[in-house]
């Protein structure tokens, strides 16, 4: 199974090799895998010949199945085959209830928050269904590359919130991957449409998938793509239009009873057949029957479009505000994305919206993939050359809980990331050692309202007066968009700890144990697998260190601190042919340690010279 | 990491209010393109957190300088003028922002929503003549009167929050 990249010892890897990266698009329908071979971005087909993997898990007593097989499975087994559990990521018991009649599962509140699926196989996490379907994709993967993969990139939806954004990086830790970054559909979309056919100004990312509904804008200018502004639904998709052709079946049939899981099942499934048919024809004959459930009738595109109505509206009231956000009017073109935008209606009012044709030339079901895999192809390092920079903002603002539960915003929506703010707290009785801090993200005053990311506990604040302590909190939210939060007292310097406790997510505790629970984990050599991480990763350090002593190394630094640092890379090589991985990793802190100053003075001199190189100068002069 | 150098001095820029917003704007990219964590994926992880630093930083001088009140608030910190939280401000000035909050709310209760809307736009014209003129006099004295600067900020703060209003109003009016 794919893990981790593992090279042989004494097979060290030649660092100008080639590195294997992918693009995984983990949908709510569907799922794919793709790679940049021969200059070429193509998406990887599974055994079975298909490209897209229906993003579906079923749990028997003898094993998971993911994919056709599941899906097919889904009306005989509701219960054990967990379908769209892309809505379950970082999402409580409470906030699926809306979800309640459309997925039949039987949810358990956890500890962590975040629900868990009762099945045969035990209760499982949603990080967990989608583990499985990331490492089905990741075996495809590494069969036609040939090789187990250096890194990937997984999209997820730019409205997505840091609960759902954390739950994901979390699947990929249990499925062994190395994230290289996480990538927002619509800017993956645009990176594909961008670098393929060229386009130039402000875009329109319309994204409206099986789940989840995005809008962005991005400027895009010589390779650097700028997201604007963003927003949408992150419970809103093509799932909501079956769901309405459903209950239309249930209607129309007259039927009065509650539906059981399977005729749901059988119904919602048809409900799809159904659109997808008259996205080519203005009607369809309808004939259903499951168990006591009859209904034979016609189905028109005319009634299909008052049924979709409102959604499409909501969707469209999105655009409104994202075009708002941004102080644009207009948009030199609009791409569709999503296997929902193939509906006519949908379509129709994108064009009327904007006013413009909207661009379909990619496979909508394929492009946010693509995308990812030419992100992945260039930060994973196989294109050093080229220029591309995409810079993403925070979809919803960050706020902390004040008195009377109202909300203090403290990073607004549509900031560019990476991003820090820090904040000054202080105490409120004497010899006060702890404190509690409410993270929420979301547009509400009221803290009821948003959506609760974690609680941090601070620890180990010095003895005070009340109100003499000053206690700085900094947040910071990375370039995946992911929040972390560190403290300090400010008068003393002395570091508060932090407990984190999210809302809706995995303890690191709980992650460890499903690694160690995991079947794959079981059949490795644990002492194999710790040796040969070690190994790669002084590897990578002295690679990187070798290449920038070459660059810099004369002009930053005094022979002495050449030679020292060259000293360095030898003590490790040596000590990475040994055998013991504590070694191994102490060598490579020590290298590491070693090297700080000059990496420091690397990035300061790359700073400096930022005005002067000659491409960028040309760039400057266009904007 | 130089945390000494200025927000203006990290994109190379003349400490001034006004500024050449089109080469701020291209120099955050070419910075940008230099540290962004994009760059550094397979560097080690102190190199990784000082592209974090550096682009977090970046960032926020660039969110400081682009915007005319951020700018001007901090153009005044770095001659040690810190903003106060209830400044005392001369009462005609008071006078006028409570007529133009009046004016704001009878725009707001009109039936008429298009006639509200225009309303609304000639209001927001008014508004942006006050706030240029309140920009021109913060310019002016920023070198010369710092006190008479401080006073021009906190009148933009005051101007800034009713255009954010007057914008709220335009947001309801339009059902976003």
């Amino acid at each position: 199974m794919a893990l981790l990249q593992i090279t042989e010892p004494g097979q060290a890897q030649d660092p100008h090799q080639r590195k294997r990266a992918a693009g995984i698009d983990l949908g709510t329908t569907n799922s794919l895998i793709a790679s940049v071979r021969g200059g070429v971005t193509e998406t990887l087909p599974g055994h079975d010949g298909a490209h897209l993997l229906p993003s579906v898990v079923r749990y028997t007593a003898s094993g998971t199945v993911v994919g056709v097989d599941a899906m097919n499975a889904a009306q005989q087994d509701p219960l054990n085959t967990i379908v769209s559990v892309k809505r379950m990521m970082g999402r409580g018991i409470d906030d699926l209830k809306g979800l309640g009649e459309q997925l039949p599962y039987e949810y358990v509140a956890a500890d962590g928050g975040m629900v868990r699926l009762q099945t045969v196989a035990g209760a499982v996490s949603p990080v967990e269904v989608s583990a499985e379907i990331l490492k089905n994709l990741v075996q495809r993967g590494s069969e036609s590359l040939a090789g187990e993969l250096d890194g990937v990139v997984i999209t997820v939806p730019a409205y997505f919130d840091d609960a759902q954004r954390q739950a994901t990086r979390d699947a990929a830790r249990l499925a062994g991957l190395n994230v290289l970054r996480l990538l927002n559909e619509p800017t993956a979309a645009a990176v594909a449409y961008g670098l393929d056919t060229g386009l130039e100004g402000m875009i329109a990312v319309y994204d409206l998938g099986g789940g989840t509904f995005d809008i962005s804008l991005l400027r895009l200018n010589k390779g650097v793509f700028e997201v604007v502004a963003t927003g949408g639904d992150s419970a809103l998709g093509g799932d909501d239009f079956d769901r309405r052709i459903a209950e239309w079946m249930v209607a129309q049939a007259g039927y009065q009873s509650d539906l059981n899981p399977s005729q749901l099942r059988t119904l919602l499934s048809k409900a799809r057949t159904l659109k997808e048919t008259l996205s080519d024809q203005d009607s369809v004959a309808v004939q259903v029957a499951v168990d006591d459930f009859e209904f034979t009738g016609e189905l028109t595109r005319d009634i299909l479009n008052e049924l979709m109505a409102d959604l499409i509206d909501q969707s469209m009231k999105a655009c409104r505000r994202v075009l708002r956000d941004a102080g644009e009017s207009s948009v030199a073109n609009v791409v569709l994305v999503g296997g929902s935008t193939r509906v006519p209606a949908v379509r129709d009012a994108v064009a009327a919206f904007f006013g413009i044709t909207p661009l379909a030339d990619i496979d909508p079901d394929r492009v946010v993939a693509m995308g990812a895999a030419v992100q992945a192809n260039i930060l994973v390092g196989n294109k050093p050359e080229d220029e591309m920079l995409l810079l993403d903002v925070l979809p919803l603002s960050l706020g902390l809980e004040t008195v009377g539960g109202l909300v203090e915003k403290i990073i607004g929506r549509n900031t560019a990331i990476p991003v820090a703010r820090a904040q000054e707290f202080t105490t409120y009785k004497d010899g006060q050692s702890a404190m509690l801090i409410h993270v929420v993200q979301g547009e509400r005053e009221l803290v009821s309202d948003c959506r609760s990311l974690a609680r941090f506990e601070l620890r180990g604040i010095p003895a005070m007066v009340a109100g003499a302590a000053r206690i700085e909190v900094l947040f910071q939210v990375d370039a995946d968009g992911l929040l972390s939060v560190s403290a300090a007292e400010a008068t003393t310097g002395i570091k508060a700890s932090i407990e984190v406790l999210p809302s809706y997510g995995l303890s690191e505790h709980e992650i460890t144990d499903m690694l160690k629970a995991s079947i794959d984990y079981a059949r490795e050599d644990i002492d194999l697998r710790t040796l040969t991480e070690a190994k790669v990763d002084a590897g990578r350090v002295i690679d990187a260190l070798d290449n920038a002593l070459a660059a810099d190394g004369e002009a930053l630094l005094s022979a002495a601190d050449i030679s020292m640092l060259q000293q360095g890379i030898q003590t490790l090589k040596t000590v990475a042919e040994g055998a013991d991985p504590q070694a191994i990793n102490k060598g490579v802190e020590m290298l590491g340690k070693a090297s700080e100053d000059f990496a420091a003075l690397r990035m300061d001199a790359a700073v400096r010279e930022a005005f002067t190189g000659q491409q960028i100068d040309a760039l400057a002069e266009e904007i | 990491m130089d945390f000494n150098q200025n927000y203006f001095e990290i994109f190379q820029l003349p400490v001034n209010f006004d500024l050449d917003e089109d080469k701020l704007a291209a120099r955050h990219l070419q910075l940008q393109s230099t540290v962004h964590p994009d760059k550094f994926v397979s560097a080690t992880d102190h190199e990784k957190r000082l592209s974090l630093q550096w682009a977090t930083q970046i960032n926020a001088a660039y969110d400081t300088l682009r915007v005319k009140l951020p700018r001007a608030i901090y153009l005044l910190a770095l001659k040690d003028v810190h903003i106060e939280d209830n400044p005392q401000l001369d009462p005609m000035f008071l006078m006028e922002q409570i007529e133009l909050r009046e004016t704001l709310e009878a725009i707001g209760v009109q039936a008429d929503s298009e006639a509200a809307l225009q309303a609304l736009d000639v209001f927001k014209v008014d508004v942006d003549a006050r706030m240029a003129d309140l920009q021109l006099k913060f310019a002016a004295h920023y070198d010369a009167d710092l006190g008479q600067a401080e006073t021009a900020v906190y009148k933009l703060q005051f101007i800034n929050k009713l255009r954010q209003a007057a914008d709220h109003l335009e947001e309801k009016l339009l059902d976003y």
